[in-house]
């Protein structure tokens, strides 16, 4: 009897092994899954060896973006990450994210443009234009880090794209793909993933669509093959594994904004000013420390953002 | 087979004590490593881990509690009522070191951040509110507190919480962005300890 009932509480104990142990575990038993399944199918164990995505160097030139900022562990920017379609804890991104195959990437691109299509993501990205730029990068849990991105103006893609004087916006969504992303199976959020720029942010010169990080392609998990990076807004904004850009004239209700529109407005931009109903915006703490630090309006970035939001009262476009 | 009370008190709840014990141990021995900026099983956010850790251990031992008596009752036996108390009391521990942790590593004593937070942010009201529900149920867990207050009256008193598991349920699931399936599992579990409360099902169970 007694035993019986100790059961319950092995059980809880057992929910205190390190992470480290529990995660590999589950990596062990999905691989192992894998080449049951596909010696059950005759492949082998071609399908393993795709696991891991090998992240190629790339070649760019360096910016004055951050030269006297500190840079956030390589570690902590590919293990600590907010990607729910591949689970909404920190660390799952960086064990599910694998399943994400990003070549051949298409995106689709339509609304208010010169031609709708689908591009590839070697239409889209110039490789001889990269430039890597340090932001500063602040995620509404009031956390932050400091990355050297790389990446292109995302201006030189939508001057290439041609979009309509008609468009005022810009829509972006991740990709949705419950085959590749075992996050979406549960509607955490109203997939695909959704958020969105007025024009002259997207072709803000900070704006930059991120193809790499620390010198190499962007790992998965942080939102390869490209995605985008508005360093003066919340981290949710920086959409990941863009699959599609549409250009419009009505404002694009972000998948945020649709979950909690009194928590995330369509603007986001990081303002200690502007309250917030779950985390307070006037310190952050960066990854690596453990005290808090006063946060900046528009992280920093004012000099090249602030004119955008002349006149508008930043409390009720928050 | 059957194992007398008196052994359940003298070997099964240091046990238990033990076991309920691990993971403040293990969290204090990862934070010493975190702390030195060593490597550790908190990640990379330990202050958060924190908070998730103590939350998750508050909760669930929390929900154990309340499944002593309903426990007791299916095996007609009032053996685990043995371990009512020390699991209660284990469970507003975690509560604390989760405020403790909140109030000290997270807003580093500062007291007018931590207002404005209480009052401005509701899964933090709500949290709040189910902790200070909390107190007294601890401080009258001692035997003279039972006879000061008369078994009915005590009884009456404790019932509460069922209200302190209710909050702590709404303040996980209001915490969490978006909407999530984790909170909801703890939420359903409260859910059938309350189904064990209606006699029908209880009946049903016992035969």
């Amino acid at each position: 009897m007694l035993i019986k009932k100790r059961n319950s509480w092995d059980e809880s104990e057992n929910a205190v092994t390190s992470e480290n142990v529990y995660l590999n575990r589950r990596k062990f038993l999905s691989a192992a899954g894998l080449s049951i399944g596909s010696a059950a199918v005759g492949l082998s164990a071609v399908s393993n060896a795709q696991s891991e995505r090998a992240l190629k160097e790339l070649a760019f030139k360096k910016t004055d973006f951050g030269q006297d900022e500190k840079l956030t562990a390589e570690a902590a920017i590919t293990n600590y990450n907010n990607y729910y379609e591949f689970g909404t804890s920190k660390s799952e991104p960086a064990k599910n994210a694998w399943r994400l195959k990003t070549t051949p990437w298409n995106v689709k691109v339509d609304g208010l443009v010169e031609k709708t299509r689908d591009y590839s993501f070697e239409d889209l990205i110039d490789m001889n234009a990269l430039e890597e730029r340090i932001y500063r990068f602040r995620c509404v849990e009031a956390w932050s880090m400091v990355v050297p991105w790389i990446g292109i103006p995302l201006a030189s893609i939508i001057k290439k794209l041609n979009p309509l004087g008609s468009a005022k916006y810009v829509r972006f969504e991740t990709l949705a793909d419950s085959d590749q992303m075992p996050g979406i199976r549960w509607p955490v959020l109203d997939w695909p993933y959704v958020e969105g720029l007025r024009m002259d942010e997207a072709m803000n010169p900070l704006t930059l669509m991120v193809v790499g990080l620390y010198g190499k392609e962007i790992p998965n998990q942080n939102g390869a093959p490209m995605r985008l990076i508005t360093p003066w807004k919340y981290g949710y904004k920086s959409i990941k594994s863009i699959a599609r850009i549409t250009f419009t004239e009505e404002q694009p209700v972000s998948s945020w904004t649709k979950s909690a529109p009194n928590e995330y407005g369509f603007y986001s931009n990081v303002n200690p000013e502007v309250s917030h109903p779950r985390w307070s915006q006037a310190s952050e703490r960066k990854i690596g420390n453990f005290g808090r630090m006063p946060t900046q309006k528009f992280n920093g970035y004012g000099e090249m953002v602030a004119d955008m939001y002349a006149g508008m009262d930043l409390r009720v476009n928050h | 087979m059957a194992i007398s009370i008196q052994n359940l008190r003298r070997y099964g709840k240091p046990v238990l004590f033990l076991m309920l014990s691990f993971p403040a141990l293990w969290l204090g021995h990862e934070w010493y490593y975190a702390y030195q900026g060593l490597e550790s099983s908190l990640g990379w956010n330990p202050v958060e881990a924190f908070h998730r850790i103590t939350g998750d251990w508050a909760i669930r031992i929390l929900l154990l509690s309340l499944a002593v008596s309903p426990l007791a009752k299916i095996m007609k036996s009032p053996k685990p009522i043995v371990f009512r108390r020390m699991i209660g009391l284990f469970a507003f521990f975690y509560v604390f070191l989760h405020l403790g942790g909140y109030i000290w590593l997270d807003k580093a004593f500062i007291w007018p951040d931590i207002w404005q937070d209480v009052v401005k942010r509701k899964y933090i009201t709500v949290g709040v509110t189910a902790l200070l529900l909390f107190i007294p149920l601890a401080l009258t867990s001692t035997n003279s507190w039972i006879k000061r207050l008369g078994a009915r009256n005590w009884q009456r008193l404790h019932k509460s919480v069922y209200v302190i598991g209710i909050l702590t349920s709404a303040h996980f699931i209001m915490m969490r962005k978006g909407f999530q399936l984790e909170p909801l599992v703890y939420a359903g579990i409260l859910g059938f300890l309350f189904l064990l409360r209606s006699k029908a099902v209880m009946n049903k169970l016992r035969r």
